[in-house]
């Protein structure tokens, strides 16, 4: 295959092509603007292929709940304060049980913020995001070749259990380029019978997300709950680097574990051993397997690009069994390796473990 | 190895293409790179910058804070960046529009008039290539012959003409520094 280099939102867009996509609306917002772009191109250029610059990122949600329904691989992208609009149609997606996966290219928050990467819209992505009682399925990127194969497998998992799935990257993500390689996406496979094209002589299908009796409405919502506790069992990933031999680890996704990783690099070398968890799935969380780390590692140190987010995540999977620090960098800054070392070595005594700043 | 390079000038100046063709030609040559542009409310006239990072390992972090490299298009730029070169880096000058010195004692100074060479070659647009040849004879981070098919490959859709004309632009930076 072909190693190209490509911009992250460029590579999101083409991946979703490659994987059946042809459905795109959204409405334009910097640090993401490259995928509508790359979209309204590339969808030209397939067969059936359909983009909408639609009038609001509300609008593009929307169309993207009418397309999943008619049995279009759909996606819509943003950044965080579009994504807060998207919130009302991604809970509809998700009580409708519609495939579709929106991309959200964080920026810095809260409000308007700026346009610089951020890792704020951790809560936000992995709670649900909207009303109701729902989970969206949660991928953290690290690198262009993880956007091409996560934007993929976004498509797969949206299709396999019928909700939305939200790629959850940075303005860094999708900004810069590096060399990627597209795999061979996998054939769609979604049953006929979810999809709305007419009834015919058959019975009419409904799809809906208003069931006014609360009996009917509670027993939807254990559905929806009994299907998040199989993709919990089944879809969680992660990736360790560099934990066999160490004596502390820290838990950090997307741009902040690249950072993470040149920074263990340095520490390495003036001897201390500090290893990585990188949760590849933020919802579902690697709960369990940071809980076995917890077994041999006693100190870790959650680093994020917000003012502490997933950091609560990791407590609830290390239940107190192990000292937990956090070092944050919140509203659009992007630490160097240099910074999180030096606070590493601040803050780590290999007798005494983390002071933790937060505790 | 890893050689980070901040690419800095006006906008319109071709400070992106210097990085994207950098990196293009480094991943060419087997390195892992990564190209990260400053984005933002960039404007036509106002100041770009890119920053190309090139390694023989993975790339924790495309940004840097210390860059190896500072190729600099005009006064601006190197009033924003000259202090961030690392000491013993290189600072590579457009010194047909940079008419202030370098405040920094601490790092080699190429100074290219590579606007002066790419209005004799005639077409002032090029003085990026002018640039980039004179860098990459400095540095040998890839050489030239993958930088020139990268080159033609980022060009692609663009007219042989102008192809040509940056072959030898190319060549005109790369013999200007001896």
């Amino acid at each position: 295959m072909n190693k190209v280099l490509m911009q992250g939102n460029k590579i999101i867009g083409e991946a979703a092509v490659r994987a059946g996509c042809r459905f795109y609306a959204g409405y334009p917002i910097t640090p993401q603007n490259e995928i509508p772009e790359y979209m309204s191109e590339r969808l030209r250029q397939v067969e059936g292929g359909v983009f909408v610059q639609s009038e609001s990122e509300i609008a593009a949600i929307h169309m993207v709940v009418g397309a999943s329904a008619a049995g279009a691989r759909s996606m819509t992208s943003s950044s965080s304060p579009g994504i807060s609009l998207k919130q009302e149609g991604i809970s509809s997606l998700a009580a409708c049980e519609l495939p579709a996966v929106i991309v959200n290219m964080m920026r810095g928050g809260p409000g308007l913020g700026n346009i610089c990467p951020s890792q704020g819209d951790y809560f936000q992505a992995t709670r649900g995001g909207g009303h109701g009682d729902y989970r969206v399925i949660v991928l953290g990127p690290d690198s262009a070749q993880e956007l091409a194969d996560l934007t993929m497998d976004a498509f797969d998992l949206a299709d396999r259990y019928r909700t939305p799935v939200m790629i959850l990257a940075d303005g860094m993500m999708g900004q810069m380029m590096e060399p990627v390689v597209f795999k061979e996406p996998k054939p769609r496979d979604y049953p006929e019978n979810f999809v709305m094209k007419g009834a015919g002589s058959g019975k009419s299908k409904i799809i809906r997300g208003l069931i006014l009796d609360p009996l009917e409405m509670e027993e939807h919502n254990w559905t929806l709950q009994r299907k998040y506790q199989v993709i919990a069992q089944r879809e969680t990933r992660h990736e360790l680097y560099k934990t066999d031999d160490a004596e502390m680890v820290i838990v950090a996704y997307g741009t902040a574990a690249r950072i993470a990783e040149g920074a263990i690099k340095r520490l390495r070398e003036t001897g201390l051993r500090v290893g990585l968890f990188r949760p590849i799935t933020l919802w579902p969380f690697p709960t369990n397997e940071l809980r076995d780390l917890a077994k041999k590692i006693q100190d870790f140190l959650v680093f994020e690009m917000s003012a502490g987010q997933m950091v609560e995540d990791v407590r609830l999977a290390i239940q107190g069994k192990a000292r937990i620090g956090f070092h944050g960098r919140p509203g659009g800054v992007v630490p160097t390796p240099v910074e999180l070392a030096n606070v590493v070595m601040r803050h780590y005594d290999p007798k005494e473990g983390i002071i933790d700043p937060l505790a | 190895m890893m050689v980070k390079t901040i690419f800095s000038g006006f906008g319109g100046q071709g400070v992106l293409m210097m990085g994207y063709t950098l990196a293009h030609g480094a991943m060419s040559a087997g390195y892992q790179v990564t190209y990260l542009p400053a984005y933002g409310a960039e404007v036509r006239g106002g100041t770009a910058n890119c920053t190309v990072a090139v390694s023989d390992d993975e790339i924790a972090s495309p940004i840097a804070s210390k860059p190896d490299n500072i190729v600099v298009l005009n006064t601006p730029s190197l009033y924003s960046f000259q202090n961030r070169v690392a000491p013993e880096g290189a600072l590579f000058l457009n010194s047909s529009i940079v008419a202030v010195k370098p405040s920094r004692h601490d790092v080699r100074i190429f100074k290219i008039p590579s606007s002066e060479i790419a209005e004799q070659l005639g077409n002032p647009r090029t003085a990026n290539t002018v640039m980039m040849g004179a860098f990459l004879k400095v540095t040998g981070l890839v050489p030239s012959d993958i930088y020139l098919s990268s080159m033609e490959t980022v060009m692609g859709s663009k007219k042989k003409s102008v192809i040509e004309i940056n072959r030898k632009a190319f060549a005109a930076g790369y013999e200007f520094l001896k």
